[in-house]
C-alpha cells in the first residue's frame, strides 16, 4: 500500500480516536470543551480521510454534459399548449359552472380566512392605556411602596402602580431633579411635586425600557437604538431614531407622604402605531 | 449483489436509464459553486442537533421560580421556556454544546447563503435561464432569517426578549394593519404568553418544512437545468464539464459535509456563544447594555438606530420612525432583488439564456451596482453596534450616529464608483491581452540565461 492510502487510513483511524474521546467526556461529565473536541477529531477525521481519498486515491477524471434537456423541440411545445387549451376548452365550455366554481373556491378562501381572529386576541384598549390611575401608589420593583422623601436629589428608580408590579406598559420611570432644573410646561406644572417627575420607561421608537440615564445632563439612553431624552424638558427627543417625547405620568404627593399618580397617561405611552392619533 | 439491486429497481421503478446518466453528471469544479454545498450542510447540522435540543425545550411562559444548579439565579422568577434552557446548558450533558454548534450552524447557514447569492449574483447566474431559481433562493434565504430570529427568540433571555419587544413594535408601525399584524404573531398585547408557543412551533416545525420544500426546488431545479461554468476550454453554452458525480463528487461532497460539521463543531466547542445564564431571564422593565442581535440581523438593527425620526401625522393617524427603517427599507431591498433579473435584462436588452458564466469584471456596472449595495448593507451592520464602537473609540453616540448617516449616503456611492472602474479596466487589459493574441513563456535556461518564447493558445486567461 502506498503511503497515500496508509494516510487516508490513519484520518479514519483518527476519527475513531475522537469518537472514543466524545464517549468517554460524555460518560465522564467532562464538559462541552471535551465533548465537542473529540466530536471535531471524529468529525474533521472523517472529512479530511474522505477528502484526501477523493483526492488521491479516485483518479480525476472530466465528464462532459451535453445540454440537450430544454427547451423541448418545437413540436412538443405546441402539443403541450395544445393539449392545456384542449382541456381548458373543454372546462369553459360550461362557462357558467366555471364561474359558479370560482364564486364556491372563493368563498372557502374566506371563510378558512375567519379562524385567523382566534390567533389575534383582544385588540382593544391594551394599547392606550396602562395600569396607572388616579390615586396609585409608586411601588418599588420589590412592591413597597415609594415615600416622597425617600429619594435623594439627582437619583432614579424604576416604578410601578401598586398591584402591578413588572407590568410591561406601567413601567415607569421616576426622577427627582434639584430645583430649576425642570423647565415645565405650564400644563404640567403642578406634575411634579418637591422635584418629583416620572416618564414612562419604554421607549417611544420602539418600545425597550430606556434604561440608561447620564445624571449630569439629566439625559435618558435608550440602549437599544440609542435615542436620547432630555429630561429637563419634558423628555423630548434630542438625538437618536426617536421622535416623540416620552410621556410624563402626572405626580402628586397623598397626605401620608406617599407618591401616587393624579391619572393614567394622558396619551397612548411606547411606540407609534397606525390608530394613534 | 450490485447488479441484483440494480435489476431489482429497474424491474419495479425503470431507473436504470436515470441511474446511468445521474451517476455520472457533471459538476463543475469551481470553489465558488461550494458555497451553496455549505448551507445545504448547515442545515444537516441544524436538524441533527435541533431534533436533539427540542426534545428539552419546554416552550412555556408559565412563570416558575428557579432553584436549578446554577447559584446565581436562584430565587429569581422566570418562565419555564428560560428555565428548560438553563436545565438543557448546565445540567444535560452535552446540551451545551449541541446548543451552541446549533447557534453557530445557524449564523454560518445565513452567512453561506449571502455569500452563495453573491457569487450568483457577480458571475450572472441568475440570467434566463435560471430567474426562477433566483427567486426559489431569495425564499430561501428570507425563510433562513425567519428561522434564525425565531430561534435566537426561544430562550426568553433578556437579550432576546428586548430583541423581540423591538420586532413586535416594527410589526405595530406597519399602516393600517400594524397592530392586527403585531398581535397576530404575538398572540396579544406584547408580552404576551403565547408568543413562545408560537416561536417554537413555527421554529421547529413550520420553517423547517418550509425550507424543505423550498430547498428540494431549488435543488430539483439545479438538477434540470445543470449547472453553469465559467468560461475555459471546451466549455460552451450548449455543455457542462465537470467531476462525475459517481465517484469522484459524491466523495468530495461527503467530505465536505464532515468538515463543515466538524467546523460548527470547533465553534460550538470553543467559542461561547449566548451564554443566556449571564443575560438573565427576560423582564420588560430590564434592558442590557450593550444590546447586540445576531450578524444578519444587524443591518435592520443599524437601520433602525441610523433611520429618521420621523412620525408621520396623516389625516389623525400615525406612521412612526420605525416603519420607514424596519418595514419600508427592507421591503424595498428585498423587492429589489426579486426582480433584479427582469430588472437587468430591460437595461441590457439581453433576453438570451446563458449558461456561461460572466466574470464580475465583465459587467462593470452591474458589479458596480452590486458592490453599492453590499457597502449599503456592511454600513447598517456596523452600525447595528455604534454604542460599543462609540465606548472604544472615546466618542459620544451622537456624534457617530451622524458619522454613520453620512457614510451610509456617500460610502455607497464612492465603492460602487469604484468598483465600477476598477472592474472596466481589469475588463479592457484582459481585453487588450486578448487582442495582442500572444503571450511571451519565459524561462531559464540551463546555463543561467532566459529564452523567450511565443506562448500558443494564450488568449484568455
Amino acid at each position: 500500500m502506498t503511503a497515500r492510502i496508509w494516510g487516508i487510513a490513519t484520518a479514519f483511524s483518527v476519527s475513531v480516536l475522537g469518537s472514543a474521546l466524545f464517549a468517554a467526556a460524555y460518560a465522564l461529565h467532562s464538559g462541552p470543551q471535551w465533548e465537542g473536541l473529540g466530536l471535531f477529531v471524529a468529525l474533521g477525521a472523517l472529512g479530511l480521510g474522505i477528502v484526501l481519498w477523493a483526492a488521491f486515491a479516485i483518479p480525476a477524471e472530466q465528464v462532459v454534459d451535453v445540454r440537450d434537456d430544454y427547451p423541448s423541440d418545437r413540436d412538443e411545445r405546441s402539443e403541450a399548449e395544445a393539449a392545456l387549451e384542449h382541456g381548458l376548452a373543454e372546462i369553459d365550455r360550461h362557462g357558467f359552472l366555471t364561474k359558479v366554481l370560482l364564486a364556491a373556491l372563493g368563498a372557502l378562501g374566506v371563510a378558512a380566512l375567519f379562524p385567523l381572529r382566534s390567533l389575534a386576541p383582544g385588540f382593544g384598549q391594551g394599547l392606550y392605556r396602562t395600569k396607572w390611575r388616579r390615586g396609585a401608589r409608586l411601588v418599588r420593583e420589590n412592591g413597597v411602596p415609594v415615600r416622597a422623601s425617600d429619594l435623594a436629589v439627582g437619583s432614579i428608580l424604576t416604578v410601578f402602580p401598586d398591584g402591578y408590579v413588572d407590568d410591561a406598559s406601567s413601567q415607569t420611570l421616576l426622577l427627582r431633579l434639584p430645583p430649576g432644573v425642570l423647565a415645565a410646561r405650564p400644563e404640567r406644572r403642578n406634575w411634579s411635586p418637591q422635584g418629583y417627575v416620572a416618564f414612562s420607561k419604554v421607549c417611544t421608537h420602539a418600545g425597550c425600557p430606556v434604561g440608561l440615564y447620564r445624571a449630569s445632563t439629566y439625559q435618558l439612553l435608550c440602549p437599544c437604538h440609542q435615542s436620547v431624552f432630555d429630561v429637563a424638558h419634558a423628555a423630548r427627543p434630542i438625538s437618536g431614531p426617536a421622535a416623540r417625547a416620552l410621556p410624563q405620568l402626572p405626580l402628586e404627593i397623598a397626605g401620608d407622604g406617599y407618591l401616587q399618580a393624579q391619572s393614567d397617561y394622558t396619551e397612548p405611552i411606547g411606540p407609534g402605531f397606525w390608530q394613534r392619533a | 449483489m450490485i447488479r441484483r439491486v440494480v435489476l431489482a429497481l429497474d424491474d419495479r421503478l425503470g431507473t436504470a436509464h436515470f441511474m446511468r446518466k445521474a451517476l455520472r453528471k457533471a459538476f463543475p469544479d469551481h470553489w465558488s459553486f461550494m458555497l451553496g454545498e455549505i448551507a445545504l450542510y448547515c442545515f444537516v447540522v441544524l436538524l441533527a442537533t435541533g431534533t436533539y435540543l427540542g426534545f428539552f425545550f419546554d416552550a412555556s411562559a408559565q412563570p416558575i421560580t428557579y432553584n436549578g444548579s446554577y447559584p446565581s439565579l436562584h430565587g429569581i422568577q422566570m418562565s419555564a421556556a428560560y428555565a428548560s434552557v438553563l436545565r438543557l446548558s448546565l445540567d444535560i450533558r452535552a446540551g451545551l454544546l449541541l446548543r451552541q454548534i446549533h447557534h453557530w450552524a445557524a449564523l454560518v447557514f445565513v452567512a453561506a447563503i449571502t455569500v452563495h447569492m453573491c457569487r450568483i449574483f457577480f458571475t450572472g447566474a441568475f440570467r434566463r435561464p435560471r430567474e426562477l431559481n433566483w427567486i426559489v433562493g431569495l425564499v430561501l434565504l428570507i425563510l433562513a432569517l425567519g428561522a434564525g430570529f425565531t430561534g435566537y427568540s426561544l430562550p426568553d433571555d433578556l437579550l432576546s426578549g428586548t430583541g423581540l419587544r423591538i420586532a413586535y413594535s416594527v410589526l405595530l408601525s406597519v399602516p393600517v394593519v400594524g397592530g392586527y399584524l403585531a398581535f397576530l404573531f404575538f398572540g396579544g398585547d406584547f408580552p404576551a404568553t403565547q408568543t413562545i408557543g408560537r416561536l417554537f412551533f413555527t421554529h421547529v416545525l413550520v420553517l423547517p418544512a418550509l425550507l424543505v420544500a423550498a430547498m428540494a426546488i431549488h435543488l430539483g431545479m439545479i438538477w434540470r437545468q445543470k449547472h453553469t461554468q465559467f468560461r475555459g476550454p471546451g466549455r460552451t453554452e450548449n455543455n457542462v464539464i465537470g467531476s462525475p458525480l459517481w465517484p469522484n463528487y459524491a466523495m468530495k461532497s461527503v467530505g465536505l459535509l464532515f468538515a463543515v460539521a466538524a467546523i460548527l463543531t470547533a465553534l460550538g466547542a470553543f467559542f461561547q456563544i449566548n451564554p443566556i445564564w449571564l443575560y438573565g431571564p427576560y423582564n420588560p422593565a430590564n434592558v442590557s447594555s450593550p444590546a447586540q442581535p445576531d450578524w444578519y440581523i444587524g443591518w435592520l438593527e443599524g437601520a433602525l438606530r441610523l433611520g429618521p425620526s420621523w412620525d408621520w401625522q396623516i389625516f389623525n393617524h400615525t406612521i412612526p420612525a420605525p416603519f420607514f427603517a424596519g418595514v419600508l427599507l427592507p421591503l424595498v431591498f428585498f423587492t429589489l432583488l426579486f426582480v433584479w433579473p427582469f430588472l437587468e435584462r430591460r437595461i441590457t436588452h439581453d433576453g438570451q439564456p446563458h449558461q456561461l458564466l460572466d466574470h464580475p469584471s465583465d459587467v462593470p456596472w452591474r458589479t458596480g451596482v452590486g458592490a453599492a449595495v453590499l457597502a449599503f448593507a456592511i454600513v447598517l451592520t456596523f452600525a447595528g453596534s455604534d454604542d460599543v464602537q462609540a465606548k472604544i473609540v472615546g466618542i459620544s453616540v451622537e456624534r457617530l450616529v451622524n458619522l454613520y448617516r453620512i457614510m451610509l449616503l456617500v460610502l455607497p456611492v464612492a465603492v460602487g464608483l469604484l468598483t465600477f472602474q476598477f472592474a472596466r479596466e481589469l475588463r479592457a487589459r484582459r481585453n487588450a491581452l486578448a487582442e495582442a493574441g500572444t503571450r511571451i513563456a519565459i524561462s531559464r535556461t540551463d546555463s543561467g540565461g532566459f529564452a523567450e518564447q511565443p506562448e500558443k493558445d494564450a488568449r484568455r486567461p
